[in-house]
């Protein structure tokens, strides 16, 4: 193993405990917004924003998708782009058949 | 015959086939849990009343999960980084902590699952429960099929370290990309189901 590979290695185990410590704290966040009880909405909101970015954290460093090859992006960026469709399939049952005729 | 380009990347993807392999897998599994997400919204909108989480569900034990399942992922991606660094006793901690924190969540999950039952709170009392226990329990079965594949690893598949360290290495960064998406997964649960 190299000098620089050690190092680099060194680096990321740095980071990896910066991003456990971000989740932990998020984690609290998460919690005590909703000691507040918030309208729905704004609950919602706030909460899938607070897990986005746990999400995205742990995706990004942990499953290293921040440093992927393109493949791997492309597989991803055709997963979400179903995946948004799947769940807008509730949204458009709820749009007065506009998008589905009863 | 063996299977091709475990150690080496393959040329025009410049990957190994089973991280390719592994990330396939989790786009069907996104998929998977997306169905029921999606179902859950559906239910949850159509319903004239729902309950808040909280009102049902024990939200310190679940943020205690959340603390044991997030600690776990740190510990796996560890457990690799030992492996690069070319410490394998680091890595036996490292993964037997993941190990144990796999079980340390399963037996939380016990403990939540039974007060339930005791309590007559079985999945076909309410559409919030059906809900509740369908994505809790799948969620449940990824957590033990990651922890069985990451015991595998710990003791009988951890002979491959000495015959092909590289090919081990991958192996476990895959086995824990797995595990990664385990707790993604409840990171989104956590707070639809527990909190809102």
């Amino acid at each position: 193993m190299t000098t620089d590979h050690a190092v680099d290695i060194d680096k990321h185990v740095r980071i990896y405990i910066s991003v456990f410590v971000t989740l932990m704290v998020l984690t609290i966040v998460t919690v005590a917004i909703s000691r507040f009880h918030l309208p729905i909405h704004l609950a919602v909101t706030v909460a899938l924003i607070v897990a986005v970015i746990k999400g995205s954290l742990v995706a990004c460093y942990f499953m290293h998708l921040i440093s992927e090859k393109k493949l791997i992006y492309w597989v991803l960026g055709l997963t979400v782009a179903f995946f948004v469709v799947l769940l807008a399939l509730p949204v458009l049952t709820h749009s007065d058949g506009f998008w589905i005729r009863y | 015959m063996d299977i091709p380009y475990t150690v080496e990347a393959r040329p025009d993807t410049g990957l190994t086939n089973g991280k390719i392999g592994i990330w396939l897998f989790l786009a069907s599994e996104v998929m998977l849990f997306g169905a029921l997400f999606a179902s859950y919204i559906l239910i949850r909108t159509g319903a004239q009343t729902w309950p808040r989480g909280d009102t049902i569900l024990n939200v310190p034990l679940a943020t205690f999960n959340t603390i044991v399942l997030i600690t776990s992922s740190v510990t796996m991606v560890m457990a690799w980084a030992s492996l690069m660094r070319n410490r394998f006793g680091t890595f036996r901690i490292y993964m037997g902590a993941t190990v144990l924190l796999g079980g340390v969540f399963l037996v939380v999950k016990y403990f939540e699952y039974s007060h339930k039952f005791e309590t007559g709170l079985f999945p076909s009392k309410n559409n919030f429960l059906a809900i509740y226990f369908t994505l809790t329990g799948l969620h449940m079965l990824h957590v033990i099929g990651g922890m069985a594949v990451n015991a595998y690893f710990l003791f009988p598949g951890s002979k491959l370290w000495k015959t092909n360290p590289q090919w081990f290495t991958n192996r476990v960064e895959n086995s824990g990309l797995f595990w990664h998406f385990v707790d993604l997964v409840w990171i989104f649960l956590f707070p639809t189901l527990y909190l809102l």
